[in-house]
């Protein structure tokens, strides 16, 4: 009945759309360079410099002003004081000791013991050797500076999440008050929030923390939440009418069998902060982060590599243990536990003791060779393919990239903004026109209009790539069971990945550029668009499949005439979620020459002189994220009611 | 004999402003669509009675969406009546406060679900345990009575598997254990059969004829098959829309049904295996030879073949020592040709 309903009021529309496009070109034409609102790299407005002024103030006054004594010091000591006490137990020197209270070989029996307990050996010898690998890549201490912080961020995430989630999960009236709240937080572009954090918190480990709780608390609220309202009705009647409490149900029957949802949960939570916390290297975070930023900063590539592979490693292994965690029940035999304990305890005593077990060193140091082949491989790309590489590149520069960003960033603003108010208005009526309006102004206030122009093109043309990857391998798992069994795990391996380390190989292939940027966040937002197209293909009724081959479509025209436009829900839902994983990755892009906004961001981090203006991209990446989820959801539900 | 269970003018009604709609006449004299359309409010259970007793087998019958299962809940308030009374043992449930009404559930009643309402991290044993658990019962005394009503609905050997390592049938033994365990003086039972597949419903039927005759407990059971219905019930209440609209024997119901909707719905029902005697026994006449045998009105019709069509002259319906009415090969062949 949809599919009926639509190509009524179709005809018209793309008339109109075609004729303010072509408007527009026209317009360009003639009023090219006029009333851009460009700002130079160094320029600054006055918003910018009144917020360097606050932050001036701020500063001035952190150690006197009685909101900064005793609250936002406060949370920040606690906080310093919890991750220095995790980083002091695994990862730096402490309690005037020239290592950390345990020491690798500790630390990996730890792990070991740990996997074995939730997740058999199996994986318990994956993570053993995992954690071997990474002292073996010369990256010991500043994996476990990563690994502390996670872990900070993790248990106070769940320490707030878990109960957060409980109550959603009971109360109608808090899960209605949270999932706005919680929608909001993630739609947020990842990354953002950093800048304002800083203010309160200064640059560190804190803010870091902080940061990261807010993207990695979320997942756990409403997976926790989730799994306790899908509890089946009957289960929890049955313990009622037993005569429990509402206390005896939560504990003995709600919490139990929510618990393998429940640890789904903490495994995103430990995902997602693992990534954020590489990325919170940008405000000094310790860590892996740091030793990519920083070799990225100078296109040291080797360097740059080794540490991304570090983090892919221990991504993997917290990865395996939590999901190995989730998927079974699992009681180790006695002699086992005890076993593994008396083990673990002695490798912890040998390295508080002893510094051959305290301090990782190694004759068959794989760092630098590691160093070495990606640079070689680098270098060898960079020299011999450039005819593929560079065509590639060139082609979507010129094809995609130019035209975009000409027509975006090189109309007078006014132009711009009346046809985005247009086409909003046309996607989704006056509601979105408005938001669009407001969304526009506020660009116009951060001073940072033709950047936003800039990143929105190229937001634009990350996000059509993703869609173009999306329907193609969408559309073929969803139609093939095998190409899905065979790429699914690959995809759910590519998500878990922290958003930094896609960086990397596409540095080494295609340099610092734009292009770069762009193709990183594609890879970053594909697995997602993907994944959805897949399942909306896969949805759509095999009878109807079945009835249009019946009358003798081809495979083209069943996927054209039927699955498409009867997966347009899961299209218009990939676009959705494309443009926000694209828009997360703006900032991180910034570190590999996206420019704009994204550089703007990067830049205000490190100069003091350039903070106001990159708080104010910040803002100006939230705005148009909100602009963009606005008109995308707009476009959803007029084309799936 | 004193009800253990007495229901009056019982109402639920899903919606807002329940309470104001069901003090008002005129609206509780609506249909339940009308109702629906005038307030947007769904009347589940409208104005019934009825009593149970001690030691009966009480069936609640009628069709989906007829308000049987938030019947049945209303009974232990899991589901919050709207108006009405019901009376257990003497005492009106809708004024127990939360705590004597946990005491209740702990104590006097248990419920056995459609569903099965199984927890799937816990082991049969631990699962047939949990109302004792509740309660405060130590480890070692639960194990014990766990054990005994595992034995009791033959599920023994079991004790350690998993509900999603158990077939339906089996599943639903665990349920009935976990019923049976806090030895209640009444059991409920919601449409539990109905997710079973034929033949293990009969095994189940049977168990639950079993364990009638065995403990001896009062019970609530409510389906939508009305075989099932009639083969269970000591009595049989059937409701539509909400409402009652009879209550009886088996026999009743197929003998003197209330209306046509009872009729239609007994009309595929073999006759000679519910309808006894005194259904279907008329006046002796004048010409009747009243010297052939006797039976009691209570012999059910399907019995009684042999020894009417056997006998020459028509059988006389005897209840101590007084003549009833005769039944003749008319009577008998009238409700055998009538079922085929
Ligand atoms: N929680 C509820 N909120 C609103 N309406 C409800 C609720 N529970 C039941 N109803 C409505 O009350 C009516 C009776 O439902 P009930 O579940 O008691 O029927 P039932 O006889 O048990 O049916 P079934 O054989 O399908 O189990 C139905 O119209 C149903 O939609
Ligand atoms: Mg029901």
């Amino acid at each position: 009945m949809v599919a009926v309903a639509a190509p009524r009021q179709l005809p018209r529309k793309p008339l109109i759309f075609a004729g303010i496009v072509l408007a527009w070109l026209v317009l360009w034409l003639v009023f090219r360079n006029v009333g851009t609102l460009a700002l130079g790299a160094a320029d600054l407005t006055p918003l910018h410099r009144w917020v360097n002024d606050v932050n001036d103030a701020v500063g001035a006054s952190r150690n006197s002003n009685p909101v900064f004594l005793y609250f936002f010091n406060e949370i920040r000591l606690v906080i310093d004081e919890f991750v220095t006490f995790i980083q002091a137990l695994i990862a730096q020197p402490s309690f005037g000791r020239p290592v950390p209270v345990i020491g690798w070989l500790g630390v990996v029996a730890i792990a070991g013991f740990v996997s074995l307990a939730v997740a058999g050996w199996r994986v318990a010898l994956l993570a053993v050797a995992g954690f071997v690998f990474l002292g073996l890549q010369g990256l010991w201490q500043e994996s476990m500076d990563t690994l502390s912080l996670t872990l900070a961020a993790v248990v106070i995430s769940l320490l707030i999440g878990i109960p957060l989630g409980i109550w959603a999960g009971l109360s109608d009236r808090a899960h209605r008050i949270l999932t706005p709240v919680l929608d909001f937080m993630q739609t947020m572009p990842t990354f953002v929030y950093l800048a304002p954090l800083t203010l309160f918190f200064l640059i560190g480990p804190a803010s870091a923390t902080i940061a990261t709780l807010i993207y990695a608390a979320p997942p756990a609220i409403r997976i926790t939440a989730h799994a306790i309202r899908t509890v089946p009705r009957t289960t929890v009647e049955a313990s009622e009418s037993l005569g429990a409490t509402q206390k005896q149900t939560l504990v003995k029957v709600l919490l139990p069998s929510a618990r393998k949802t429940i640890v789904l949960g903490i495994n995103q939570t430990i995902m997602a902060a693992l990534s954020m916390v590489t990325i919170a290297a940008l405000i000094d975070a310790p860590g892996l982060g740091k030793t990519v930023v920083k070799a990225l900063q100078t296109l040291d590539v080797g360097t740059a590599f080794n540490a991304g592979l570090a983090i892919v490693v221990l991504a993997i292994v917290l990865d395996r243990v939590t999901t190995a965690a989730a998927s079974e029940r699992r009681t180790l035999p006695r002699w086992a536990l005890f076993g593994g304990l008396g083990v673990t305890g002695v490798c912890v005593y040998l390295s508080y003791t002893y510094l051959w077990a305290a301090e990782f060193q190694s004759d068959v140091e794989i760092g630098s060779a590691i160093r070495k082949g990606a640079t070689a491989v680098t270098e060898w790309a960079q020299d011999s393919l450039p005819v593929i590489t560079d065509g590639f590149k060139d082609f979507v520069t010129i094809v995609l990239i130019n035209p975009l960003q000409a027509l975006l960033a090189e109309s007078p603003w006014f132009l711009v903004a009346l046809v985005i108010v247009a086409l909003s208005f046309m996607i989704g009526g006056v509601r979105p026109a408005i938001v669009s309006a407001v969304c526009i102004a506020a660009l116009i206030a951060t001073g940072l209009w033709q950047d936003s122009m800039i990143t929105l093109a190229s937001t634009l043309v990350a996000t059509i790539l993703v869609m173009l990857l999306g329907i193609v391998v969408g559309v073929w798992m969803g139609r093939s069971r095998r190409a899905d069994r065979f790429i699914r795990p690959i995809l759910d391996a590519a998500q878990v990945m922290p958003a930094f380390v896609y960086l990397v190989p596409f540095l080494a292939l295609f340099s610092a550029s734009r292009f770069t940027a762009i193709i990183a966040a594609v890879v970053f937002a594909a697995p997602v668009a993907i994944k959805i197209i897949a399942d909306g293909i896969r949805a759509v009724s095999p009878a109807t499949v079945e009835a249009s081959t019946a009358l003798g479509s081809s495979s083209w025209q069943t996927i054209v005439k039927v699955q498409l436009p009867m997966a347009r829900g899961a299209l218009t839902l990939a676009a959705n979620q494309g443009l926000i994983y694209v828009l997360s990755m703006v900032v991180v892009g910034g570190l590999v020459g996206a420019g704009a906004l994204g550089y703007d961001v990067v830049a205000g981090f490190s100069q003091g002189q350039l903070y106001g203006k990159g708080l104010a991209a910040g803002v100006a990446i939230v705005v148009l994220g909100v602009m963009l989820d606005r008109l995308t959801q707009a476009a959803a539900k007029r084309w799936t009611n | 004999m004193d009800p253990v269970i007495s229901v009056r003018d019982l109402w639920k009604v899903f919606g807002p402003n329940a309470s104001q709609l069901v003090a008002s006449d005129e609206l509780k004299a609506l249909s339940r669509q009308e109702l629906m359309d005038r307030t947007g409010s769904v009347a589940a259970v409208r104005g019934v009675d009825f009593d149970v007793a001690p030691g009966e087998m009480f069936v609640v019958m009628g069709l989906s969406g007829s308000g049987k299962s938030t019947l049945v809940r209303c009974l232990t308030r899991l589901v919050e009546p709207t108006a009405g009374t019901i009376m257990f043992e003497g005492e009106n449930i809708l004024e127990a406060d939360p705590k004597r009404l946990r005491d209740l559930r702990r104590n006097k009643f248990s419920m056995v679900f459609q569903h099965f309402g199984l927890l799937p991290h816990r082991t049969v044993a631990d699962n047939v345990g949990y109302g004792l658990e509740i309660r405060g019962v130590p480890r070692a005394k639960r194990a014990e009575r766990s054990q005994e009503v595992i034995d009791l609905v033959g599920l023994s050997g079991n004790e350690k598997s998993y509900p999603d390592q158990l077939s339906g049938g089996m599943q639903q033994r665990v349920g009935l254990a976990r019923a049976l365990a806090g030895d209640p003086d009444v059991l409920f039972f919601d449409e539990p059969f109905s997710a079973l597949d034929p033949l293990i419903r009969r095994d189940m039927q049977s168990e639950v004829i079993r364990l009638h005759r065995e403990v001896g407990k009062t019970m609530v059971f409510i389906t939508h098959d009305l075989s099932e219905a009639l083969k269970l019930g000591d009595r049989i209440l059937i409701m539509r829309d909400g409402k009652v609209v009879q209550v009886g024997t088996g026999d009743e119901l197929v003998g003197a049904p209330a209306d046509d909707y009872v009729r239609d719905f007994v009309r595929d029902v073999p006759k000679s295996h519910v309808l006894t005697l005194k259904w279907i026994m008329r006046p002796p006449r004048p010409d009747d030879d009243l010297d052939g045998p006797e039976l009691s009105p209570e012999t059910v019709v399907r019995e009684a073949v042999r020894s009417v069509l056997g006998a020459d002259k028509p059988v006389k319906v005897v209840r101590d020592g007084e003549l009833l009415g005769v039944v003749a090969d008319e009577e008998i062949l009238g409700v055998v040709a009538g079922e085929a």
